[in-house]
Order: structure tokens, then C-alpha cells, then sequence
């Protein structure tokens, strides 16, 4: 029972909310009266949800998703919607319908993205954590642009039900928050089997961090230090290493030969289940509406037209194209055999090493309008994709400064090894605050 | 190497209604992209898909869903508790 209710005014002087709930209900549990902001793919009953989209504008979800009830079951207070790029299509918060973030480190910096909203709101401190999610580094990449923390889980761990889809196979819903311990007690209420989504697996998160990393093996792909990654960058990355093995850890060189097609197997395959997925956007059961005295087609075409931002209309196409006659076996089955390779390569490092350790981002935050060109900024995602397309845990902490801009330290683990990830995090992070 | 034409005929495809001053900028941007994409003809072997879940069943008993009201709330046309839609033919 939510019988109590927090006031929630903030200076949203970031535009990181799309929605605040001024007087949010809030119940008894392990998160009594915490504020929770959620990002705007994912479900709340009678709270509007538009994942950062005219064509959702005034949608209202009549269910909670999965994640949302155990969050209110748990006692928080959903406080707001926040802002992302439109349908989590994006690294930098930029593609939103309802205009950009700003990065509270620099306001002329883009957050990162696409969950640059609630990483925003944290790390501005108008709530303590938020949820956020994953598809190829939408909850790494803000955590590392706008200095907080941010865990992609397993695949599978946290229930995708009412997560409104853009590509299945690769995304996660996952925490977001000012410190490692934040992330694993929102890990506590989000994680489990769920029915309603067949891909959960039954393995709760019960575990309390441990800062103890002696003895374990951390590998040191080359492939996150070499040619686009920025060595200001990489030198903070290193330091946060050298702190590793300073710790207890020790750290060999390994390669993810895989790595030179992950990015291009990422973005066929998420392209392609987008151009599947956003074909339910029609306007007809929900959003604009579509004219019944034309036909189909016509009417469609016009609500997608006028209700779609160009990167999601891009990717829709881009989809469509490489799933149609003649290019299948070109694009889609070649990524996924090099998904399959990418997973492969993973499996290998992991039979010799505990944990992969490496940059979160090849850069610092963008200045705003600087990724204009849809290719140079999808290359951003490059060290964030393949934990996705692997469907292991990884988590972004804090490491350090570049250029007085935040830089992420990204920690890789086996498949349903979080709290593996989560202890290593939890051990940088205390060993440096 | 794609054309106008070709990206006319995707957006047609896709139902995704495209201004033809838009047709030169994603031409050009599908050209780099996809060029981009050529890598994977350099991808070796046919690995199969694994996956661990296959067929997650329930027993097929009906459970409550949705009251129609909730529903139909969110769509922007409707008649007689049914939503309506633009012609199909």
C-alpha cells in the first residue's frame, strides 16, 4: 500500500524530466520514501510514457511494468519520467522529441545516451538513483559522461515485461545511481524471474557489496586502448588499473579479435528488430491518432512521418532494408554469426580471467551538435556494444577526470557474475573516495 | 551503393512516409553507413545461434486482463467500445 506521499519540486534546470509527480505515493520496504526516477521506456501506470517521442506524447500505460511494481512493493516513490533519446536511439540524449539534456558537469555537453536523463538527475542530485536502460550503452555511457554509476545486467536477470521494445535481444533494464552501493540495493528490489517475460531467468540478487578483489584476474583487452580511444582518456583508465592491482588484483593483456565487426553486427541487429518493433507505432491504439477516412497505408505513412524523430525513421529503414530479399544473408545472418563470435571470444577470456576492465567511452562528453553524423556517433558505442551482444553484466564507476569532465572505468564479468562486477566497482570505488 | 530510389522504395516498404527533400540526406547517410557495414562480409565461419530457453510454455488458462475502458483510453478514435481504424482495403 502506497499510503504516504513525497514532495518532489526540483529545479530541473537540466531538462533530465519529462514528467515529475510532485506528490509521489510511496509505501513501506527496503525503499521507503527514496526517490526513483525512471527512464521514460518504461511503463507507469497513469504516469505519462512516451520514451522521449511525439508519436507516445499523452500516452498514459494503463499497467506497470515489472520493475516499476517491485519498485513501489519496495517503498519508493516514483518521482518522474526522465528524458531520453527517442526510443533509446541515440548516445547523447539529443534525439528527444521534447529537446536535449544537458550534462550537469558542463551545460554544454550532451549527458551521454540514450538514458541521459536519469543519469542527470542523479548526478545533479535531485534523486538519489534512477532506473535506466541498456541496449548498447545507454546506461554506460551517461554513468560515464556525467560522472556516476550504472550497471547493465546479465541478459535476463531484470524483467523486460513493460519495457516498451526497441531491440529485444540486446537491451536490459539496470540501475543507475551515485554510488556502487545504490546500484546493488536497487539490484536487491529489480532482479529475478518474472513470468511475464520468458526470457528471466530465476536468479534474485541478494548479495551486499564486498570491496575484495584480492587474488582475482582481470583481463586488459588491447583492443580498449588502441585507435579510436582517446589517450587522455585511456590514461585515466590505466590509473584506475594500476588501483586495481594495488588492491589485490592482477591484470593480464587478452584480445577480442571479434571486436573489429561488433559494432556493425550491433547496429544491423538493432536495427533490424527496431524496424519490427516500432511497427506497432501506428497512432491507431494509442498516440496521435490516424485519419479512419483514408486508407491504411496513407494514413500510417503520415502519423510516422510526422510522429517519428529522423534517427528513429534512419533505423527503421536501415532495418528494413537489410532484412529485405536479397540482403538477409548479407547483413542480418553475417551479424549474427559474428554476435556469436563476440560471444565466443568473451567465453575464452573469461576460462582464464575473473573480470575485463577497460574504458566505458573512447571519449569525454560530447560538446551539444557535435555528433551530427549519424556514422561517427554510432562509432561511440564501440566499447559499450559488446557486453550487449555477449549479454554479460557491466558496469560503469567514476575513475577519475579528463579535460575536468568525468571518465568511466567499465568492468566486464561472466554471464550472471553481477556481483562479481559489482564488487570489484564497489572495491575502486571505496579504495578512491 | 543505394540510391534515391532504393530509399524510396525502403520507405515505402517500411510505411514510414518520407518528404522528398529528405531523400539526398539519408541517401548519402545509408551510402557511409552501409559501406560501414561491408565488414561483415570479412566474417568467417557459420556459428549457430545458441540459446539456453527454448519454449517457455504456461498452461493455457485464462487469466483477467485489461478492463476494455483502460484500454480504449488511450486511442484517439473510437466507436462502440471498439477502436477504430483507417480502412484496411
Amino acid at each position: 500500500m502506497e499510503s504516504y506521499e513525497l514532495t518532489f519540486e526540483p529545479d530541473d534546470r537540466y531538462n533530465a524530466f519529462l514528467a515529475v509527480c510532485k506528490k509521489a505515493p510511496y509505501g513501506k520496504g527496503k525503499l521507503s520514501g527514496i526517490a526513483v526516477a525512471v527512464k521514460d521506456n518504461i511503463s507507469t501506470r497513469g504516469i505519462e510514457t512516451t520514451c522521449g517521442s511525439k508519436i507516445l506524447k499523452g500516452y498514459i500505460p494503463p499497467y506497470d511494468a515489472h520493475v516499476v511494481e517491485l519498485l513501489r512493493n519496495s517503498g519508493a516513490a516514483i518521482v518522474g519520467k526522465t528524458n531520453m533519446d527517442e526510443f533509446g536511439m541515440g548516445t547523447t540524449t539529443e534525439n528527444s522529441a521534447f529537446g536535449p539534456t544537458l550534462n550537469p558537469c558542463d551545460t554544454g555537453r550532451v549527458p551521454g545516451g540514450s538514458s541521459g536523463g536519469s543519469a542527470a538527475a542523479v548526478a545533479s542530485n535531485m534523486v538519489p538513483m534512477a532506473l535506466g536502460t541498456d541496449t548498447g550503452g545507454s546506461i554506460r555511457c551517461p554513468a560515464a559522461f556525467c560522472g556516476i554509476v550504472g550497471l547493465k545486467p546479465t541478459y535476463g536477470r531484470v524483467s523486460r515485461f513493460g519495457l516498451i521494445a526497441y531491440s529485444n535481444s540486446l537491451e536490459q533494464i539496470g540501475p543507475m545511481g551515485q554510488t556502487v552501493s545504490d546500484i546493488s540495493t536497487l539490484m536487491q528490489v529489480i532482479a529475478g524471474k518474472d513470468r511475464k517475460d520468458s526470457t528471466s531467468y530465476d536468479r534474485p540478487y541478494t548479495h551486499t557489496p564486498v570491496a575484495d578483489i584480492k587474488g582475482l584476474k582481470i583481463g586488459i583487452p588491447g583492443e580498449y586502448f588502441g585507435e579510436g580511444v582517446d589517450p587522455k582518456v585511456a590514461g585515466v583508465v590505466k590509473t584506475a588499473i594500476d588501483r586495481l592491482e594495488e588492491l589485490g588484483a592482477t591484470t593480464v593483456p587478452c584480445s577480442i579479435p571479434s571486436m573489429k565487426f561488433a559494432l556493425a553486427a550491433y547496429y544491423v541487429t538493432c536495427t533490424c528488430e527496431a524496424s519490427s518493433n516500432l511497427a506497432r507505432f501506428d497512432g491507431v491504439r494509442y498516440g496521435p491518432g490516424a485519419d479512419p477516412k483514408k486508407s491504411w497505408h496513407e494514413a500510417y505513412k503520415e502519423v510516422r512521418r510526422a510522429g517519428f524523430g529522423t534517427e528513429v525513421r534512419r533505423r527503421i529503414m536501415l532495418g528494413t532494408f537489410a532484412l529485405s530479399s536479397g540482403y538477409y544473408g548479407k547483413y542480418y545472418a553475417k551479424a549474427q554469426v559474428a554476435r556469436e563470435n563476440v560471444k565466443a571470444d568473451f567465453a575464452r577470456i573469461f576460462s582464464e580471467v575473473d573480470l575485463i576492465a577497460g574504458p566505458t567511452m573512447p571519449s569525454i562528453a560530447f560538446k551539444l551538435g557535435e555528433k551530427s553524423d549519424p556514422l561517427s556517433m554510432y562509432l561511440s558505442d564501440i566499447l559499450t556494444v559488446p557486453a550487449n551482444l555477449a549479454g554479460i553484466p557491466a558496469i560503469s564507476v567514476p575513475c577519475g577526470k579528463a579535460e575536468g569532465m568525468p571518465v568511466g572505468l567499465q568492468i566486464m564479468g561472466r554471464s550472471f557474475d553481477d556481483e562479481r562486477v559489482i564488487d570489484a566497482a564497489y572495491a575502486y570505488e571505496q579504495a578512491v573516495n | 551503393m543505394v540510391t534515391e530510389k532504393d530509399v524510396e522504395h525502403i520507405a515505402e516498404l517500411a510505411d514510414i512516409g518520407i518528404n522528398t527533400g529528405e531523400l539526398d540526406t539519408f541517401t548519402h547517410q545509408f551510402n557511409a553507413i552501409l559501406d560501414y557495414f561491408d565488414v561483415l562480409d570479412q566474417v568467417k565461419g557459420d556459428t549457430k545461434v545458441t540459446r539456453d530457453l527454448t519454449n517457455i510454455m504456461r498452461e493455457d488458462i485464462v487469466e483477467p486482463s485489461l478492463p476494455r475502458d483502460e484500454v480504449l483510453k488511450n486511442a484517439a478514435a473510437q466507436e462502440d467500445g471498439f477502436i477504430k481504424a483507417p480502412r484496411v482495403m
